[in-house]
C-alpha cells in the first residue's frame, strides 16, 4: 500500500527539554493507524507535529524530516494553511464553533471560496452523514452546534473535517471526553470513512485501538517502542514493554 | 469554629456589604430620579436653554452628547478594535507588549481635567479647531480608547483556545479565523462594552468643557449638510453636552430656575445611561442569538 506520510528521525523539544527522542513512523493510505502509549508519552505530540499544530507554542524546536506524500512538512516554502487542508484534524474536546451546524459544516468551504449553495447543501449532507449524525441533526441543521451533546457535537466536528475533504484525518483522543455510547458512534464513523481517508488516531484506550486500527505504533516517553499490525501487536508484541503496557502492568 | 459557622459568617458579611453597594446605589439613583423626573417633560426636552429667563429646556444638551458620542465611537472603535486585535492575538508576550499595556492603561487612569485641558491646547488652540464637537470627541477618545481596548482584548480573549486551533486546523489563515470566528463569537461582548463604555463618555463633563465648549448654539435640525455651519450635524460647532450643561447651571447659571433645571438634565443623564445599559445587555443577547444559529 502506498504510503501518504513518512516521518524520520522526529525531534522535538519544548524549550530545553525534548519531548520526542527521534521517531520513524510511515503511515498507509486509506488505513487507520493508532498510536497508544501513557499519558505524557509523546503521542499527541507527535500527531501535533503532522499538521503543524506545534507551531502555535512558543518555544518548540523541531527536527528530522516529515513528509506528506513528497512534500517536506518543515520545508521553509510549505503553505501551512494549505497543509491543513489537507490533513485535517479532530480535537480531544468537542470544539464546534458556535455557529449553527449546517454553517460549522459548510464554513470551511465557504471560507475557502464556495459559494454555490447546491454544492454547499450537497458537501454537508454527505459529511453529516459520513459522520453518521446525518439523522439525528436533519431537522436541526439551523441549530446552534453547541446545543447538542458532546458526542454529537464531536461528531459534528468529525463531518466539519470531512466537509474540506482532506486528504488526512487526525483525531487526537477523539472519545476520550465522551461516553461509551458516544465513543462507538466515532469508531463507526471511522470505520465507515476508511476507504477515502487516512487516518491516524491518538488513544489512550487500547480496545479502541484494537478494535478499529489497521497498524499500532506504542509510543514510551519519547520513544517509538513498536509498530506494527495491530492484530500482531495486541497478539504477539516484539517488545517486553508492548506486552506489560497492554496487560496493564503500567500506564 | 466549624466549618459551617465560618461559612455563614462570611456568607453574612458578604450579603451585608452587598446590601450597602446596593443601598448606596439606590439612594443615589432614587434621589437623583425623585428631584429630576417631575421637571421633565416633553417641553423640557424639545426647546433649548435660556440663559436668563426661567422655563428652559435640554434639546440641543441632549443631541450634543448624543452626536459628541456618536463621533467619539465612530473614531476610536476602528483603533480600539485594531489594538484589541493586536494585543489579543497577535502581540507576543515581551517587554514591547508590555510597554503597550502598560500606556494604555496610564491614559485610562489620566484625570479628565489633564485630558480636557491638553485638548484645549493642542486642538482647539494649536490646531484652530476652536471649540467644537471634533475636538470634543478627539478628547472623549482619549479616555474611550483604553477602555474599549482592553474591553476588546478581553473579549477576544474570552473565545476559547479551541476555537482557534478548531479554525486553524480547517486550513484557514490566522487571519480569517480571527475575523471569522473568534472576532463573530466575541462580538455580543465587545457590543455590550462599547454601550457600556458609552455610559461613560455620555456623563463625561471635565474633559468636554475646555474643547466642545460650554455654548449650545441655535442649530437648524432640518439642514443636513454638516459643512454648514448652522447644521445641527455641523462638528465645527462649540457643544454643550448634558454633563456639561449641569456644571455650568449649577456654578455660574442665572436662570432663576437652575435648581429645576440642573435636577431634571441630571435625571435625563441617568436615564439615557439605564437605558444605554439596558439596550447593551438585549443587544448582545440578540446578536448572540444571530450569530449562533444563523439562518
Amino acid at each position: 500500500m502506498p504510503k501518504i506520510i513518512t516521518s524520520k528521525d522526529v525531534h522535538l523539544s519544548y524549550g530545553p527539554k525534548e519531548a520526542l527522542h527521534g521517531i520513524s513512523l510511515d503511515f498507509e493510505e486509506h488505513n487507520i493507524t493508532a498510536l497508544i502509549g501513557p499519558s505524557g508519552c509523546g503521542k499527541s505530540t507527535y500527531l501535533r507535529c503532522l499538521n503543524r499544530m506545534n507551531d502555535l507554542i512558543k518555544g518548540v524546536k523541531i527536527t528530522g524530516s516529515m513528509k506528506l506524500g513528497d512534500e517536506d512538512i518543515y520545508a521553509p516554502g510549505t503553505d501551512i494553511v494549505d497543509l491543513r487542508k489537507r490533513v485535517g484534524m479532530v480535537f480531544q474536546q468537542p470544539n464546534p464553533f458556535p455557529f449553527s451546524v449546517y454553517e460549522n459544516v459548510a464554513y470551511g468551504l465557504r471560507l475557502a471560496g464556495e459559494k454555490d449553495k447546491h454544492v454547499l447543501d450537497e458537501r454537508v449532507e454527505t459529511s453529516l452523514k459520513q459522520a453518521a449524525i446525518w439523522d439525528e441533526v436533519k431537522d436541526h441543521l439551523y441549530e446552534n452546534a453547541l446545543s447538542f451533546s458532546g458526542g454529537q457535537q464531536q461528531r459534528i466536528c468529525v463531518a466539519r473535517v470531512l466537509a474540506v475533504q482532506p486528504e488526512v484525518v487526525l483525531l487526537d483522543e477523539p472519545t476520550s471526553a465522551l461516553d461509551p455510547i458516544s465513543s462507538a458512534k466515532i469508531e463507526d464513523t471511522l470505520l465507515n470513512i476508511r476507504n477515502q481517508y487516512t487516518i491516524i488516531i491518538v488513544t489512550h484506550n487500547m480496545q479502541q485501538a484494537s478494535r478499529i486500527s489497521d497498524k499500532t505504533a506504542f509510543l514510551l516517553n519519547g520513544d517509538l517502542v513498536e509498530f506494527s499490525k495491530t492484530e500482531k501487536m495486541f497478539i504477539h508484541p516484539d517488545s517486553e514493554k508492548t506486552s506489560d503496557y497492554l496487560n496493564g502492568k503500567f500506564g | 469554629m466549624n466549618s459551617k459557622t465560618s461559612n455563614n459568617i462570611a456568607t453574612g458579611v458578604i450579603y451585608f456589604l452587598v446590601a450597602g453597594v446596593l443601598a448606596i446605589l439606590v439612594f443615589l439613583l432614587g434621589y437623583i430620579l425623585i428631584t429630576g423626573i417631575p421637571h421633565v417633560s416633553w417641553h423640557f426636552l424639545t426647546s433649548a436653554a435660556q440663559s436668563f429667563a426661567a422655563g428652559g429646556g435640554i434639546r440641543d444638551q441632549l443631541f450634543n452628547s448624543l452626536y459628541l458620542l456618536v463621533l467619539t465611537l465612530i473614531i476610536s472603535f476602528p483603533i480600539a478594535l485594531g489594538s484589541g486585535i493586536y494585543l489579543s492575538e497577535y502581540a507576543p508576550d515581551n517587554w514591547v507588549t508590555g510597554v503597550i499595556r502598560t500606556a494604555v492603561e496610564v491614559l485610562s487612569s489620566l484625570p479628565s481635567v489633564v485630558v480636557g485641558l491638553f485638548g484645549f491646547l493642542l486642538f482647539v488652540v494649536n490646531f484652530h479647531m476652536g471649540f467644537s464637537i471634533l475636538a470634543g470627541a478627539i478628547a472623549l477618545t482619549f479616555f474611550n480608547l483604553p477602555l474599549l481596548t482592553r474591553s476588546i482584548e478581553e473579549s477576544l480573549q474570552d473565545v476559547s483556545e479551541l476555537q482557534r486551533e478548531a479554525g486553524l486546523s480547517l486550513g484557514l489563515s490566522r487571519w480569517k479565523t480571527i475575523t471569522g470566528i473568534v472576532l463573530p463569537a466575541a462580538l455580543p461582548g465587545i457590543l455590550t462594552r462599547i454601550i457600556l463604555s458609552a455610559g461613560r463618555v455620555f456623563g463625561e463633563a471635565a474633559a468636554l468643557i475646555y474643547t466642545a465648549g460650554q455654548s449650545a448654539p441655535t442649530v437648524n435640525y432640518g439642514d443636513w449638510n454638516p459643512m454648514d455651519s448652522a447644521s445641527f450635524l455641523n462638528f465645527m460647532r462649540p457643544a454643550e453636552t448634558l454633563a456639561v450643561h449641569i456644571w455650568k447651571v449649577n456654578t455660574e447659571g442665572v436662570t432663576p430656575d437652575a435648581a429645576v433645571i440642573s435636577s431634571g438634565t441630571s435625571a435625563v443623564l441617568i436615564v439615557v445611561i439605564l437605558l444605554f445599559n439596558l439596550l447593551a445587555r438585549m443587544l448582545g443577547r440578540w446578536l448572540y442569538k444571530r450569530m449562533t444559529a444563523t439562518k
